[in-house]
């Protein structure tokens, strides 16, 4: 079975975003990690390869610096590393579009992705690119396995979780699992090295892209809110409580 | 028009539906409510703004499969309307990327305000960071639950009924319920969280009994979530869930940046913490420094009094 784990790299999450001339200094950030939902998908993306005996593929879309990524996704196990090399914005049907073009080209079957990066929070890669391929989609997944032909799924939701089957073609898009990541061994880490990226362009995928109808126009710093009041002890409850009621109409 | 695919929240509409409708009358438009399964299609009729109903009946509607809704949904769905609107919670999300991909469009997600120009801001960078982005032609934007408020009630727009349903790709075979019966933190308007400062779990107690005062849901920041077995779905933060409560309480919470990444933007917060520089007070409008031993029960004693 084609596994295929679609990984993106963002700014590490203790990064510091800085805005300079209205957009943000990628030139700032000193770290770059894999998103932290897409880690999970990528833990349970080798579990169930070695639970099916399957084929592991990591596909990622983005520039030059996201193959050092790859890299560490080789180190734990997976297979074959694709870099699909766009530079610059995309918007979220493009990015759909040359993911779905790839998993396509390499045959994916079970497709593991994050729920929402941790750049663009958006969470529309997952169902998106299930549209664009005839997968079903499952988004807030926690674990995945593979039983009778059948992929049984942990999905949950605000009661708690529900057990889903579903056939491939699938999407599963990764809440935080239940499972400890991995660590490469120093091993995996040297075999990763040497392990070939396979980098396509969109032409490559027969996937030329249109012009975008989004225009991103500025990037700030969140508003800082006006700072709120302090006081000590327990005698001011009465009034915080009043100005809820009275001024905020909250309770 | 801008097409509106509702929300529901059990058997009734999502109180998020309204606040999309008065989205769409805010940049000028007016709206065409679909109710996938028919859920609350009754209440969207009398919402203002909203000049018809479509009630999508079908068998697909009975779990939730996204793919399946946005197919048997799609097809009731105006070509003449340039803007489609779901709300930005997990569901909707998930509807607006596939329809968004259906009709080979851009989506926008988590919209927090818009105008007329199709002018959307919205967070990135787990609120680290805010965008204004624009569309120039058709696109589907998903709103965050109370950007907006809700359009007035006084409506009587005309209710249309399709049966139509799709191919579901999945199935349920079990449903466990883990988290309490309590309100979710996702739906509350008001959300009382504790975190670590609480002691222990059994303290969480005297949360769950003022939230019960409230109507309020219970929250949890990820210490004791991972540390003292909490159910994830009461975890608010990065890792957790985004709300935008009007009333958020954090009690015993340091206010991690994770954390804050996860409430910040709620109309009004109160922290209970008795650490004075503890970081929670720097987005708090009503900051109490106190341990919650003391503060909530005169907290609780104050509120019995309204
Ligand atoms: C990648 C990543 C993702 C994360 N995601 C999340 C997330 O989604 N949500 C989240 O919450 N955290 C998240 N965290 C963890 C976060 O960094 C903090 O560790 C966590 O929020 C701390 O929880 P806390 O405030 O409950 O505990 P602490 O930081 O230990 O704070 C306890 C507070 O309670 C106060 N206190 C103690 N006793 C009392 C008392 N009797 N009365 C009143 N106050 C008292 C103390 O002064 C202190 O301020 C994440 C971390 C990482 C690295
Ligand atoms: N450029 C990309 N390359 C590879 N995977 C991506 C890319 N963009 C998004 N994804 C995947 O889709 C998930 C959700 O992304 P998003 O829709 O941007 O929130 C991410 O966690 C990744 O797993």
């Amino acid at each position: 079975m084609n596994i295929i784990v679609l990984l993106k790299q963002v700014p590490d999450t203790t990064a510091k975003i800085s805005i300079s001339s209205g957009f943000m200094d990628e030139s700032t950030i000193t770290k770059w990690s894999m998103s932290p939902y897409d880690e999970f998908a990528l833990e349970s993306a080798l579990q169930l390869k070695q639970n099916c005996n399957g084929n592991l593929i990591a596909i990622t879309c983005g520039p030059d610096r996201c193959s050092k990524m790859l890299t560490d996704a080789a180190a734990v196990g997976t297979d074959k590393l694709i870099h699909i090399h766009h530079e610059g914005y995309l918007d979220s049907i493009q990015t759909q579009t040359l993911l779905a073009a790839a998993i396509k080209k390499f045959e994916g079957e079970v497709i593991m992705c994050g729920k929402q990066a941790a750049d663009t929070n958006s969470g529309s890669t997952g169902p998106g690119v299930a549209e664009l391929i005839g997968a079903s989609c499952i988004t807030h997944v926690s674990e995945v396995k593979y039983e009778n032909e059948e992929l049984i799924a942990t999905r949950l939701n605000s009661l708690g979780f529900e057990i889903i089957s579903t056939s491939p073609p699938s999407i599963f898009a990764f809440d935080k699992g239940v499972k400890e990541l991995r660590r490469p061994n120093v091993r995996g880490i040297m075999m990763a090295k040497k392990k070939e990226i396979t980098r396509l362009t969109p032409e490559d995928l027969g996937a030329s892209l249109t012009n975008s109808n989004i225009n991103l126009i500025s990037q700030m710093p969140p508003s800082e809110k006006a700072p709120g009041q302090k006081y000590e002890g327990t005698d001011s409850i009465h009034e915080i409580v009043s100005k809820l009621r009275d001024e905020a109409n909250v309770i | 028009m801008i097409t509106i695919i509702a929300e529901n929240s059990g058997n009734t509409l999502h109180p998020v539906t309204s606040q999309l409708v008065n989205a769409a009358i805010s940049i000028g438009s007016s709206a065409h409510v679909i109710c996938p399964g028919g859920i609350g299609a009754v209440e969207a009729t009398k919402i203002t703004g909203v000049n018809k109903v479509t009630s999508v009946l079908g068998d697909c509607f009975k779990i939730f499969d996204g793919s399946a809704w946005a197919e048997a949904i799609n097809s009731s769905i105006d070509d003449d309307s340039n803007v489609i609107f779901t709300s930005a919670t997990s569901q909707g999300r998930e509807i607006g990327a596939i329809i968004a991909a259906k009709r080979k469009v851009p989506i926008i997600q988590d919209a927090i305000s818009l105008d007329s120009t199709i002018e959307v801001t919205r967070t990135i960078y787990s609120g680290k960071a805010l965008e204004k982005i624009q569309s120039s032609s058709k696109c589907v934007i998903t709103i965050r639950p109370n950007s907006f408020d809700s359009a007035p009630q006084g409506n009587n727009a005309p209710l249309n009924t399709v049966d139509k349903s799709a191919d579901l790709r999945i199935s349920v075979k079990e449903a466990i319920v883990k988290a309490s019966e309590r309100l979710d933190v996702s739906e509350a308007d008001i959300i009382i969280s504790g975190g670590r400062g609480m002691g222990s779990i059994d303290n969480f107690a005297e949360l769950e009994s003022l939230a019960d005062m409230l109507g309020a849901a219970v929250g949890a920041s990820r210490a004791v979530v991972d540390e003292w077995g909490m159910p994830h779905t009461m975890q608010v933060g990065q890792t957790g869930k985004t709300v935008t409560p009007s009333l958020y309480i954090a009690v015993g919470i340091s206010g991690a940046i994770q954390h804050l990444a996860g409430m910040r933007s709620s109309n009004y917060i109160v922290a209970i913490n008795k650490d004075e520089d503890a970081p929670i007070f720097n987005v708090a409008d009503y900051g109490i420094v106190a341990s919650w031993e003391d503060a909530l029960p005169v907290l609780k004693e104050e509120l019995s009094k309204l």
